[in-house]
């Protein structure tokens, strides 16, 4: 259960950026995360919410996308699709491959609002305190 | 511009890629790897080791699969030829590097507190608490886990994982992104093997090239010194490797003279 520190490792990232705009808000940040990355994007997911707070993301969305796992096999030169346990090729059954695409642990995109735009889930997360009235 | 991954970003198309949107934001397209802040300092980390031809192997492993019974066995047979220094992650005592430490060898303890792995901001002030001038060989050992020491780059030159044939053979492809890693993998405690029937070592072979990987697979039995042989072996000559890389080492300086960052 290391996401919590990669979760801050990409808040130091996002609170840089923010800070070379202005001390913008984050409203969304979009991750690229392999299978074969070791990062669990759920376990990723839940840290953010609570690593987010007192920020500027403590509003923000957090996208993760996934990659399907390729290789490239060494002997044959073709380009399969594979599985994190079996990354053998496709084709010739070898298991002389390069892995091209599967352990992406990328920061993607920040998007930032504009100054003056008010974040559209301000009061995500805490109900505002709501006074009723009974009519008489 | 490719809109779907940013991959051909420009200083001169920068404004194009940060653009205003309609809703009132603005997209920064950053493609920057969330583990580049350790990264950076994991090769800071290696560069001060080579600056002091220190070779410095990561150990991995489950808790229990015999990293540190290892170490000593390593200790008594290479203690003599090469000088040995340790750092030592658990989560919590002393116990593993007052073991290395009663056989004179110096030893850092890293407590990690409730941290499943090592990074290599901790691995940075353990190398300061060690006299590297007085050390060739340093073996680190990490956290007894499968999973999360695999994801950091402490600034090791190679990676030595250890799977103890009292686990199952069948691990490296339960837990890819670990055995991926290795640069060598250690089948440990392998005297058991006349004893015990379900681990298959051809399965584990298989599971491991599986990954894609040609690693090499050799057996140890740290309580038995014959079955260290094939180790020692490649101890020794990865030593002599990183010895012979280290006569043409020239640190990336840009002019100046290298000059180790303070703790």
């Amino acid at each position: 259960m290391h996401e919590l520190a990669v979760c801050q490792a990409l808040l130091n990232q996002v609170h840089t950026i923010a800070a070379e705009h202005a001390d913008a808000d984050v409203s969304r940040i979009t991750l690229c995360v392999g299978p074969l990355s070791g990062v669990v994007p759920e376990f990723l997911e839940r840290a953010f919410y609570l690593a987010r707070a007192g920020g500027p993301a403590a509003h923000a969305e957090l996208v993760i996308e996934s990659s399907g796992v390729r290789v490239r096999c060494r002997s044959c030169g073709v380009e399969t699709e594979a599985t994190p346990a079996r990354l053998i090729c496709g084709v010739c059954g070898d298991y002389h491959t390069d892995l091209l695409d599967g352990d992406q642990l990328v920061l993607k995109r920040v998007e930032l609002l504009q100054p003056g735009v008010i974040p559209p889930n301000k009061s995500a997360g805490v109900q505002p305190c709501v006074k009723h009235v009974d009519a008489i | 511009m490719c809109e779907t991954c940013g991959c051909n970003l420009t200083a001169g198309n920068l404004h194009i890629a940060q653009a205003h949107r309609k809703d009132g934001t603005t997209a920064v397209e950053v493609l920057k790897d969330l583990m580049s802040d350790n990264d950076q300092q994991a090769a800071h980390n290696r560069e001060h080791l080579d600056s002091h031809g220190v070779l410095a192997i990561n150990l991995m492993s489950s808790p229990g699969a015999g990293k540190t019974a290892l170490l000593e066995a390593t200790i008594e047979a290479l203690g003599k030829d090469l000088r040995i220094g340790v750092i030592e992650g658990d989560l919590e005592t002393e116990n593993d590097a007052a073991r290395i430490r009663s056989h004179g060898i110096p030893a850092v303890q890293i407590t990690t507190g409730s941290a499943c792995h090592l990074d290599a901001h901790l691995i940075h002030r353990a190398l300061h608490a060690l006299d590297l001038d007085s050390i060739d060989l340093l073996f680190i050992e990490n956290v007894g886990n499968l999973v999360c020491p695999a994801s950091f780059d402490l600034g090791q030159h190679r990676n030595v994982v250890l799977l103890s044939v009292t686990e199952g053979d069948d691990k490296p492809a339960k837990y890819p992104v670990m055995f991926r890693a290795a640069d060598l993998l250690v089948l440990s405690k392998a005297d058991l093997l006349d004893v015990l029937d379900d681990f298959d070592t051809a399965a584990a072979e298989r599971a491991l090239r599986a990954l894609g990987r040609d690693t090499p697979i050799i057996r140890t039995a740290a309580r038995r010194q014959t079955d260290l042989d094939s180790w020692l072996s490649w101890l020794r000559e990865n030593s002599e490797a990183h010895r012979e890389e280290r006569r043409h080492f020239r640190p990336v300086t840009n002019g100046r003279p290298f000059e180790p960052l303070r703790p």
